[in-house]
C-alpha cells in the first residue's frame, strides 16, 4: 500500500503556499489522482465519437490523440502534441478525465496542455522526442504527469523529476503484447531484489543499487519499503484482447493503457466493453472467458511481430 | 458471542487498497479485532456487516458492479441497515439524483441517499485541492479535506443530516446507517470516518 498522507510538494508556486487554508498541485493531489484510476482502462481516442464510447463502455480516462500510435507508424514523420480543437471538443463533451500526449522533454507542448484543461499529461515515447538528454521537470506542474519505463531505472528517474504515475513503454502500434510483459517483468523482478536488501536493512546494497539505477538512495529505500513502485503503474503498449488486459493485471499492473487496440479493430464497441470487465475480474476466468467471446479474433488488428522500422520504446532515457 | 465487524470494499474499481489500510488502522487504533475484504461478486456481500464504496469513476463502478444480484443486493442490505460510507465516486454512486456536466451519460446509481449531487463540481484536476473545515459532530476544528474532481451535494432530504460544509457548500452527509463525503478520508492522516462506521457497524451487531 502507497502512504500519500503527508508529503507536501515543496516546490508549490508562492501564492499557493502562502495560502495556508487551500492548496493546489501537492503530491497528495497528483499522486491521489492516479490512485482514482486504479483497476480500470484508460483509452485512446482521436475524436469526441470515440471518447463518448469510451465513457459508456466504462473506461476510467481517455487520452487524445490526432493519430492512433498504428497511425503514427505508417504515416512517418514527426508525431507531435494533439490539436487543441480536438483536446477541447473531448473535454467538453465527457464527464470522465481526460489526458493528452506531449513530446519528450517539450515544456511548451506541456504547458500548453496543462492550460488546456487536461487532468493528466502523458510525456510519451509514442511522439518524436523533442529533447535526447532530459525530460520534464514535472514538479514545476499543477497537472499530473503519467511517463513510461521500460525498466525500474527509467521509472524511478522519470519519478525523481516528478511523474505522478507510471505505465509500461511496451512496443505500442504492434498490437503485440511481449514488450509490455518484458518491462514489467524486469521492473518486478528488480523491486523484489531491492525489497530482498530492505529486509536485511543493507544500506550498502541499497545505495549501490540507487548509483547502478542513477536514482536517488531514498527512492529506492523508499520502493523496498513498499515492495513495489511508489506511484501507480499502469501497462501500456501492445494489448490487444481482454485476455491482454488480465495477463497485465495478473502480472501485476493497477490498470490498463489501451490505443490502438481497440479503435483499429474491426468491433471497437464490443472490445470496449470486453477490454474493462477483464481488466476488473481479471482474478475469475469465467468473466475474462465472457469478456473474450464479446470479442471476435478475426476483428483484432493485425498487428506486427517484429522487423519493426521504429522501436518507440528506445525513446527517452 | 458477539458478531466480528466485518468491512467491506467495493472493489470493481478505484482507491480500494486505501480503504482496506485505513479500516485496518481503525482496527488498530481502537483495538478491534475485526475483518476487512474485497466485495467484487454479488455472493460476497452475505458475509459484511459494513461496506465502503471507493473513489474512482463513479461510470465505471457503476456499470462494473451492475449485475442483476449486485446492485439489487446492496441496495437491499443498506435498506435493511448496514452501516454504509461512500467517498467521492462512492456518495455519486450513493445519491438519488445527480447533475451530469458535461457529459449527459445516464449512470447507473444506487439511489439509497437523498441527495442532489453535482459531479465534478469544483473544476477539473488543475483545480483539484487540500483545504481544512471543521466537523462538529466529531468534535474536530480542523480536518484535512482532499477534494479529486470532486462532487457537490447541490441539495438534501429532510432525512439527512450535514456532517461538514466547506464555506456554504455542503461536502459531507449522514443518513440514518448511510455516510457519504465529497472528499477522500482514506488519503487523509486521520482514519476519523472509518472509525466512525466502524462504530454504526458495532451497533448493529
Amino acid at each position: 500500500m502507497i502512504s500519500l498522507v503527508g508529503k507536501q510538494n515543496s516546490l508549490l508556486p508562492q501564492q499557493i503556499s502562502n495560502n495556508l487554508d487551500s492548496h493546489t498541485g501537492t503530491i497528495l493531489l497528483k499522486r491521489g489522482f492516479a490512485h482514482m484510476l486504479k483497476h480500470g482502462v484508460i483509452m485512446d481516442v482521436t475524436n469526441v465519437n470515440q471518447a463518448q464510447i469510451a465513457e459508456e463502455a466504462g473506461a476510467v480516462a481517455v487520452m487524445v490523440l490526432d493519430k492512433l500510435p498504428v497511425e503514427v507508424r505508417q504515416s512517418g514523420g514527426v508525431a507531435r502534441t494533439a490539436g487543441m480543437k480536438i483536446i477541447k471538443d473531448v473535454v467538453n463533451n465527457i464527464s470522465i478525465p481526460v489526458m493528452a500526449k506531449c513530446r519528450i522533454g517539450h515544456i511548451s507542448e506541456a504547458l500548453i496542455l496543462e492550460n488546456s484543461g487536461v487532468d493528466m499529461i502523458d510525456e510519451s515515447e509514442v511522439l518524436t522526442p523533442a529533447d535526447e538528454s532530459s525530460h520534464i521537470w514535472k514538479w514545476d506542474f499543477t497537472t499530473p504527469f503519467v511517463d513510461g519505463a521500460k525498466n525500474l531505472g527509467q521509472a524511478l528517474r522519470r519519478i525523481e523529476e516528478g511523474a505522478s504515475m507510471m505505465r509500461t513503454k511496451g512496443e505500442p502500434g504492434t498490437g503485440n503484447i511481449v514488450e509490455a510483459v518484458r518491462h514489467i517483468r524486469s521492473m518486478n523482478q528488480d523491486i523484489a531484489k531491492i525489497s530482498y536488501f530492505y529486509n536485511l536493512q543493507d544500506k550498502q546494497e541499497l545505495f549501490r543499487i540507487s548509483k547502478e539505477l542513477n536514482t536517488s538512495y531514498e527512492l529506492v529505500v523508499e520502493t523496498g519499503r513498499l515492495g513495489r513502485l511508489p506511484v501507480v503503474n499502469f501497462a501500456a503498449g501492445g494489448i490487444t484482447t481482454p485476455a491482454d488486459a488480465a495477463l497485465m493485471m495478473k502480472l501485476g499492473c493497477d490498470g490498463v493503457f489501451v490505443g490502438s487496440g481497440i479503435y483499429k479493430s474491426l468491433d471497437p464497441l464490443e472490445r470496449a466493453s470486453a477490454i474493462v470487465l477483464a481488466t476488473t475480474f481479471h482474478d475469475k476466468v469465467e468473466v475474462i472467458a465472457e469478456a473474450q467471446e464479446m470479442i471476435d479474433e478475426k476483428k483484432s488488428m493485425t498487428g506486427i511481430g517484429d522487423d519493426l522500422d521504429l522501436n518507440m520504446q528506445d525513446r527517452g532515457i | 458471542m458477539m458478531k466480528k465487524v466485518n468491512i467491506g470494499i467495493l472493489g470493481v474499481q478505484g482507491d480500494i487498497e486505501e480503504h482496506i489500510v485505513s479500516v485496518e488502522s481503525a482496527f488498530r487504533e481502537t483495538a478491534m479485532d475485526g475483518i476487512v475484504s474485497i466485495v467484487k461478486y454479488p455472493e460476497q456481500i452475505d458475509s459484511i456487516n459494513g461496506l465502503i464504496i471507493p473513489g474512482g469513476e463513479s461510470t465505471s463502478i457503476g456499470k462494473l458492479s451492475n449485475t442483476p444480484n449486485f446492485h439489487n443486493n446492496i441496495k437491499k442490505k443498506i435498506t435493511q441497515g448496514m452501516p454504509v460510507l461512500g467517498t467521492c465516486a462512492g456518495l455519486i454512486f450513493l445519491s438519488n439524483q445527480i447533475v451530469q456536466s458535461p457529459s449527459n451519460i445516464s449512470q447507473k446509481l444506487l439511489g439509497a441517499l437523498e441527495i442532489e449531487t453535482e459531479r465534478n463540481a469544483f473544476g477539473r484536476q488543475h483545480d483539484s485541492f487540500q483545504s481544512e473545515f471543521p466537523i462538529p459532530k466529531f468534535g474536530l476544528d480542523k480536518f484535512m479535506g482532499v477534494f479529486i474532481r470532486a462532487p457537490r451535494i447541490r441539495s438534501i432530504g429532510s432525512n439527512v443530516e450535514i456532517l461538514a460544509k466547506l464555506n456554504d457548500t455542503i461536502i459531507a452527509v449522514k443518513q440514518g446507517n448511510i455516510i457519504a463525503t465529497c472528499f477522500h478520508p482514506e488519503l487523509s492522516n486521520t482514519v476519523i470516518f472509518h472509525k466512525y462506521l466502524i462504530e454504526l457497524v458495532r451497533e448493529t451487531l
